[in-house]
């Protein structure tokens, strides 16, 4: 090969690369390790872990994983391929794709989706940047403070660069004005509450603003979607989707819109067309909107995204359909009203959720020292009673956890 | 590869499923009979009840959603089995190539050989079940995974630590510029709102510099290739935050001008940004923080051979220099940690290969795309014929057969019938210096017998263009479906089923 | 060969002005719409959007290139074709039939600095 090229070593190969920059010493790594060794390794690191029953949600949460899904994206042709510019060679990632978005559509009531995002609260800014290039001259956004705190932190810090004026606030609509661009708001807040959205479309409508939701997918089975409540853009993430927790990624962003707005949307989006001969077959499409093609113009930087992931909830949704998702509410809704009124009757808490209607998440007041409550719960094996700013403490249940755990729950409140 | 045409939504049965969910309600009748009667009061009017005779859970849950919080459409998503789920997938996955299936020569991609062991240790039950928002001393195994990262990686570049919030190179990218006006934001130096970036450079570099709020100047490229040093200096002054730069650039040549143009850009009070798509040249050869670069990312899933997905989840740590240390963890740019489980597989990489391996990735990647260019050139234009690093750029055919009112082969043909003969297409028309770029990475994981397996299959082509251009245009013959039309998938979007 | 038709003045972006009163009607170039290929999607601005001499006022999209439109001359948007909403491939067929805005000029000075159809000529190839 050397000879082919015509120099007499590798290091030849490096001779445009002046000496001073050359790395002459040895990094600072380990020593190379053995398939079994690394195993070993990773396993002594996972010892270090503690093992916990979930019940804490916050923007992840612990449903079941039908062990369906892990075999199919695992499959090498999945796995192992690059985002689908030859499209002849990648029908299996574009059909797959296709499907995501229509599922998207058919669960938040929305006309378009795109491939998907990096999570949640990337979607959640790049919404509201889409906002500001939707609408003429408008250059502030206002998003409420009901949405989890992470999606909170990532709209900030997405705002802040550009010079985008970010208004947070519980009262979004009294910030309504002529230079408001976008209003995001939650479907469910960070407590927990189901966010009664009716008038909001209109008021934001009649200002001259674009409407987005942030929602949870799996919860849009059974409540109001951003559609029906009047919305422009709809965001979240796709974790609920049966993805694992896994330390907090990788998930899934996704992000729909009215048709309207479709040549604003971020990132890929997959078209069906037919080719020379006819047969139905999908391309990336409406492509001039992105990066490679229009650079400093283009819509966002958002170059590779989360496909495996989309694949990995699509085959979710398939699984599941209308019935299992919709059960997934219920079991979880289920579990979730029997804990909160399990420990309210601890006489522990005072009830936070009186005014308010929710699903599988809830805060509680604690009447209790919080650091102990939570020392007790992990040295009962459950992560549970996560403390928010306000001081209240949030709890989730999802079908994954049956009576006799969240039994044992309260049996550790109650003791404390 | 074999054409199938259904959709999941067109195998759906009325009343099909293929989910298992456990009844974890058996025997919590009375308290949640008292939980629905204790709600339905608070709520007064507002709740209904439509599924009074269904199982207790439901009507629990279907009772505690007033109705004008509910979903009111009908949802439709597939009612299919199990069994239908799995054939579907495969046969699908069956219209797709990936690293697994072949040759991938994707130049900027470095689609290198994805290790098996980093699947399985990303899939470890230690680490899945892991809720981001436990308690530190719960998670000591995961936050060991990366801080052993963030070492490893601080080693191979020289930069002093890493933040892995986010998700992607280009969401790197973003990062890197933030962290570069935190810097002059901190300095009272707020007047700094440009960014020089070169003409060669990937298309999410002023992507990206546009979505953090700041200016793009462009850089010319001198006719062999590299920053025209000349043409940068009189673009410098106090309104620049700092150059964004790959080295080597996208041309696969080594930028040997960095020493200058470091002095230069730190010389006006700038930053300067290396994209590391490019990085897998440089291991073992070049840190770039040596360099003089400030603020870096790397792409986990090109450098450290995470699977690339179909189009992600990738991993883009944004590396710093001392300077730039106290900002790092200012922007936060994703939800929780990033992408966990992408930098558990670059870990994995990183053992597997250890100190000795991981300075050969570089050299030998080098080796291979040299080995290339030079066997091709006597068919493909080589308009930059120095030696090279990871990748190169060919533009076009010597001989594209074109004559009379037959026109010749262009790039795209060339791509198209190489997945005829098994081989992904090299990246295409990009970079926009030359009308009929392909831009060729082989990478180091691929063996003698297949680089020469693809030489001789593009000399095969140059031959075939040069005879009848007609095959080339009618390109791919062989693959599960044709050329598809884009135009009409474009002017009448079909997005959705 | 491009097609360039006598009597309209030019940009050096390619674009066609044909002066009418105070309405300055806008499209783009034979030579435009050929180099950018099959015309996909038409970005227009708004009835009664201001627009300024060497500004974009919208974008021209095919598959794999966009190019954005410079306005000739400032001014308000008087009008646009909206035919081209639903049929941007009539901007392939006829760019110099199917014009893009008309503009109410505000500095009818601005009209000096544009190119004659023998000027153009020299740029367009």
């Amino acid at each position: 090969m050397l000879e082919r090229i015509g120099v007499g070593s590798v290091a030849d190969l490096y001779s445009d690369v002046p000496d001073e920059f050359r790395y002459k010493g040895e990094y600072d790594l380990p020593s190379a390790m053995s398939e079994q060794e690394v195993r070993d390794h990773i396993e002594a690191l996972g010892r270090k872990n503690v093992q916990l029953k979930v019940f804490v949600g916050q923007g992840a949460y612990d449903h079941y994983v039908p062990s369906v899904i892990p075999y199919i994206t695992s499959r090498s042709e999945f796995l192992t391929s690059y985002t689908p510019y030859q499209s002849e060679i990648s029908q299996g990632t574009l059909r797959y794709i296709f499907e995501w978005q229509s599922m998207v559509c058919r669960l938040t009531g929305m006309d378009v989706s795109n491939a998907c995002m990096y999570d949640g609260p990337t979607a959640a800014a790049e919404a509201l940047r889409m906002c500001v290039a939707s609408t003429r001259k408008r250059n502030k956004v206002v998003m409420s403070t009901r949405l989890l705190p992470h999606v909170q932190q990532v709209v900030r810090t997405y705002m802040k660069y550009p010079g985008i004026e970010l208004v947070a606030v519980d009262d979004v609509l009294a910030e309504l004005g002529p230079d408001v661009a976008g209003v995001l708001v939650p479907s469910v807040g960070k407590h927990g509450g189901i966010q009664d959205l009716t008038g909001f479309a209109d008021k934001i409508h009649e200002a001259g603003a674009l409407m987005a939701v942030y929602c949870d997918l799996s919860t849009l089975a059974v409540l109001r979607t951003p559609a029906e409540w009047g919305a422009d853009i709809a965001v979240g993430d796709g974790q609920s989707l049966g993805l694992p927790l896994n330390y907090g990624g990788p998930y899934v962003g996704f992000m729909a819109c009215l048709k309207d707005h479709m040549r604003k949307l971020p990132g890929r989006i997959v078209g069906q067309t037919v080719d020379k001969d006819g047969k139905r077959c999908f391309v990336l499409t409406l492509q001039a909107r992105e990066q490679h093609i229009r650079r400093e113009k283009a819509t966002s930087n958002i170059c590779s995204n989360e496909s495996l992931m989309a694949l990995w909830c699509t085959v979710y949704l398939s699984l599941m359909g209308p019935e299992g998702l919709r059960k997934v509410n219920e079991l979880s809704s289920a579990g979730a009203h029997y804990l909160h009124d399990r420990l309210m009757a601890t006489g522990k808490f005072e009830d936070f959720m009186a005014t308010r209607t929710y699903l599988n998440e809830f805060c509680l007041k604690p009447l209790c020292d919080v650091a102990k409550l939570q020392k007790a719960l992990l040295d009962g094996g459950y992560f549970a009673a996560l403390q928010l700013e306000d001081g209240t403490v949030t709890f989730c249940v999802t079908e994954k956890h049956g009576k006799a755990e969240i039994d044992g729950l309260v049996k550790i409140v109650e003791e404390l | 590869m074999k054409y199938y045409d259904k959709l999941i939504f067109e195998l759906s049965h009325p009343g099909r499923s293929g989910f298992s969910l456990p009844n974890c309600f058996e025997g919590a009748g009375a308290d949640t009979q008292q939980t629905r009667a204790t709600l339905g009061t608070v709520r007064g009017g507002t709740v209904s009840c439509a599924n009074g005779g269904a199982e207790r859970s439901e009507a629990v849950c279907g009772c505690l959603i007033p109705q004008h919080l509910k979903r009111e459409s009908v949802l439709d998503l597939p009612e299919v089995s199990e069994v239908d789920v799995v054939r579907h997938y495969t046969n699908l996955s069956q219209m797709n190539f990936g690293v697994d299936t072949g040759f991938y020569p994707l130049g900027s991609c470095t689609m290198k050989y994805n290790p098996k062991i980093n699947e399985e240790m990303a899939a470890h039950p230690l680490f899945t079940g892991l809720h981001p928002l436990q308690p530190a001393e719960t998670v000591k195994g995961a936050q060991e995974v990366i801080d052993d990262l963030d070492h490893a990686l601080a080693a191979i570049t020289g930069f002093k630590h890493f933040t892995f919030l986010p998700c992607a190179g280009a969401h790197g990218e973003l990062t890197g510029l933030m962290l570069i006006r935190e810097y002059h934001m901190a300095r009272g130096d707020s007047a700094r709102t440009k960014v020089i970036v070169p003409d060669s450079a990937h298309g999410t570099n002023p992507a990206s510099a546009a979505v953090c709020g700041l200016e793009i100047v462009v850089v010319k490229s001198r006719p062999d290739g590299l920053i025209d040093v000349e043409d940068l200096k009189p673009l410098l002054g106090p309104d620049v935050a700092g150059i964004m730069m790959t080295n080597p650039n996208t041309l696969g040549l080594f930028e040997k001008d960095i020493k200058e143009i470091a002095k230069l850009v730190h010389g006006c009070g700038g930053l300067l940004y290396y994209d590391g798509a490019n990085m897998n040249a440089l291991l073992g050869a070049v840190r770039p923080g040596d360099m003089g670069f400030d603020v870096l990312h790397l792409n986990l899933h090109k450098t450290f051979s995470t699977p690339h997905g179909g189009g992600g989840p990738g991993s883009g740590p944004v590396g710093v220099a001392e300077s730039l240390l106290p900002y790092l963890g200012i922007p936060k740019v994703s939800g929780f940690h990033g992408n966990f489980g992408v930098m558990m597989r670059a870990y994995a990489y990183i053992l597997m290969l250890g100190r000795e391996n991981v300075k050969n990735a570089g050299p030998y990647a080098v080796l291979a795309a040299n080995y290339i260019k030079e066997s091709l050139k006597d068919a493909y234009k080589l308009p930059i014929p120095t030696v090279c690093k990871h990748e190169f750029v060919y533009d076009g055919l010597i001989n594209d057969g074109g004559h009379d009112d037959v026109p010749g082969a262009t790039t795209l043909d060339i791509a198209k019938r190489l997945l005829d003969y098994g081989f992904h297409a090299p990246t295409i028309y990009f970079p926009l210096l030359f009308h009929q770029a392909l831009m060729v990475e082989p990478t180091e994981t691929e063996s003698k017998e297949t680089l020469d397996a693809f030489i001789d299959v593009m000399h095969k082509i140059a031959e075939e263009a040069a005879k009848d251009p007609e095959i080339l245009h009618g390109a791919p013959h062989d693959t599960p479906i044709s050329r598809p039309d884009e135009t009409t998938a474009a002017r009448n979007p079909i997005v959705k089923a | 060969m491009s097609k360039i038709i006598e009597g309209l003045l030019y940009s050096e972006s390619h674009e066609w002005v044909k002066v009418d009163g105070d309405i300055a009607i806008i499209g783009v170039t034979d030579f435009a719409q050929s180099e950018m290929g099959d015309i996909t999607y038409v970005d227009l601005p708004a009835e009664g959007d201001e627009v300024e001499k060497d500004a974009d006022f919208g974008a021209l999209e095919s598959v794999k290139a966009s190019s954005e439109l410079y306005s000739p001359v400032s001014g308000t948007v008087a009008a646009v074709n909206e035919a081209l909403e639903d049929a941007p491939e009539l901007i392939n067929e006829d760019p110099y039939a199917n014009w893009i805005i008309k503009v109410n000029i505000s500095d009818t000075a601005e009209l000096d600095t544009l190119l004659s159809a023998a000027d153009y000529e020299k740029i367009a190839k």
